[in-house]
């Protein structure tokens, strides 16, 4: 028997449940030099906002055991750039369903934001960021208050008809509290989980090894932190999750859909292993064969 | 870009803390001098990107400074492991300048793609000057191999004045008083931008940074620059001087 692969996001039928995280995978572009993106279930864009933003200064990148410390800082070309530039860009070479990435800094930025988004026909699911922690007075704010999530979930809601996914952060003491509020404001499903906030020292010189002092931790270290939240929110909400977070093997994939993920986002992986998601795909009939899964869909959430 | 595994020829210490390693296998997308390799150390997550310093149709060198835990690791490798690269990386030097008296100018481990540029416009038939600095006499290296590509004006700078030219590569130029068309430097940034303000012809620098990937995805090496942001590992990692932003 054939192993079926496809999954179901809010009626958008992707191939496989392999995607490759936001911020991970730029655009599309470069990575469609080294193999064919069409084999993915889906893109999530780099994220973007209103304005065009630089991000944080260099360094913005350390190192972790089993992972890797990034303050980036939501850096993009703004979302007018992304509509007139980088979508046109990316629907040459890529065929299947976009998931664009939003975040703002006030509940007005991400309306903004989404309403012109709202109009890319090939972007087909609006992923909410609220949860980066490298940019003040915004990002992740949002992703800590279940009434501020609520509030930018109903926001976005209001100004499109595409489903909407909240992207959570780790951050927070009860994350189960964060993804009720978002599904009660009308969310359409959730992504979990954004990086984890981190810091590394360089004790030689005695200065943070990061410009900004800390960033969002992930990688494979992540990965049990991830699980566990997936399982959370999915044993309380109904809505579908994306479940992301150190995500490196096929056998990830399947172990995130068990604990409740319809479909899985790989992240920093694909900076250490540009051929992960192509190599994941492949992988993924041979390892259901081997646990004797004939359909990815009859294993979603099958741990209670 | 593409993932090789290329196996070591050699990696030998030439002075305390600073290597050369030399590795055999598929290097074709190797294409210009100044590009760089992003190289996987075990048991740390992410490659560590070395400058290319020489290269052919099957090997290339790498030259490198021990100055943590993925370089000590990348020293205790040995001839005939393989390792893990993603080749061909960024933009590397121009090499077709219109101009004829070129100087080259290094600083420490910043030499290192200067070599096979060096040897490169030596081939075009370019006048060189090449200025190697070192803090001290105990830390230079290369000297030789530069000497040996036949270029007659290899200058040694040491800021302590141990050796050759005492002070920085700016010492060197205002004493030599000479003109040059164009120059390529990669070592410390106060060294770039000393350079960039002393000489006057136009030129092109070698940055980095701690990358995430290299190869484009992350943004984790992106500067402003007078273009723009631009990514060290993909536009970069050399950039013409008037478009750095000091």
């Amino acid at each position: 028997m054939v192993a079926k692969t496809s999954v179901n996001l809010s009626g958008v039928y992707l191939d496989n449940p392999v995607i490759p995280a936001s911020g991970t995978f730029g655009f599309g572009k470069e990575m469609a030099e080294v193999y064919d993106i069409n084999i993915l279930g889906s893109i999530s864009i780099k994220g973007t906002t209103r304005q065009a933003r630089y991000g944080n200064p260099l360094p913005r990148i350390a190192e972790g055991s089993c992972g890797v410390l990034n303050s980036v800082g939501l850096q993009n070309p703004g979302v007018d750039a992304v509509v007139s530039t980088e979508l046109p860009e990316l629907r040459k070479i890529f065929r299947k369903p976009i998931i664009a990435n939003i975040s703002g800094f006030s509940i007005d930025d991400y309306a903004y934001s989404c309403e012109k988004i709202d109009k890319e026909k090939q972007v087909e699911i609006i992923e909410v960021n609220i949860s980066c922690p490298n940019v003040h007075n915004g990002g992740m704010a949002f992703g800590t208050s279940p009434d501020m999530a609520a509030k930018v979930t109903a926001a976005v809601k209001k100004v499109t008809t595409k489903p909407v996914y909240v992207k959570l952060s780790p951050n927070v003491t009860d994350i189960v509290s964060i993804a009720r509020a978002c599904e009660d404001a009308g969310a359409d499903g959730l992504t979990l989980i954004n990086t984890i906030l981190g810091m590394r020292i360089d004790i030689q010189r005695r200065k943070p090894v990061l410009a900004q002092k800390m960033g969002g931790y992930s990688g494979p270290a992540i990965f049990p932190i991830a699980v566990r939240m997936v399982y959370q929110v999915a044993q309380a909400c109904h809505i579908p999750i994306m479940g992301c977070g150190g995500v490196a093997t096929a056998e990830d994939v399947i172990e995130m859909m068990m604990a409740g993920a319809t479909a899985v986002q790989v992240g920093a992986e694909n900076l250490h292993n540009p051929y992960v998601c192509k190599e994941i795909i492949e992988q993924l009939p041979v390892v259901m064969n081997r646990l004797h899964i004939d359909s990815l869909e009859d294993i979603i959430g099958i741990i209670k | 870009m593409q993932r090789v595994e290329l196996k070591i020829k050699y990696n030998r210490q030439l002075i305390p803390n600073i290597y050369e390693m030399c590795l055999e296998g598929d290097v074709s997308d190797i294409r210009q001098p100044g590009q760089f390799v992003n190289v996987a150390v075990d048991n740390l997550y992410l490659r560590r990107p070395l400058s290319v310093c020489d290269y052919n149709e099957h090997e290339l060198t790498l030259l490198y400074k021990v100055v943590g835990r993925g370089t000590t690791r990348l020293s205790l490798m040995h001839e005939g492991q393989e390792v893990d690269i993603l080749s061909g990386l960024g933009n590397g030097f121009t090499t077709d300048v219109p101009y004829s008296n070129i100087l080259l100018a290094g600083g420490g481990i910043g030499i290192a793609p200067l070599y096979k540029l060096a040897k490169e416009l030596k081939s075009r038939g370019k006048k060189l000057s090449v200025a190697l600095c070192f803090n001290t006499e105990s830390e230079i290296f290369y000297d030789t191999a530069f000497k040996e590509i036949g270029l007659n004006d290899v200058y040694i700078v040491t800021v302590d004045g141990s050796r050759g030219h005492k002070g920085f590569v700016t010492d060197l130029i205002r004493q030599q008083q000479q003109m040059f068309g164009y120059f390529y430097a990669c070592g410390p940034m106060p060294m770039l931008k000393a350079l960039c303000q002393e000489v006057n012809c136009p030129g092109e620098v070698s940055l980095e940074a701690r990358m995430g990937c290299g190869f484009g995805i992350c943004m984790g090496c992106s500067i402003e620059t007078t273009k723009g942001s631009q990514r060290i590992c993909k536009e970069g990692p050399v950039f013409k001087k008037e478009d750095v932003v000091w």
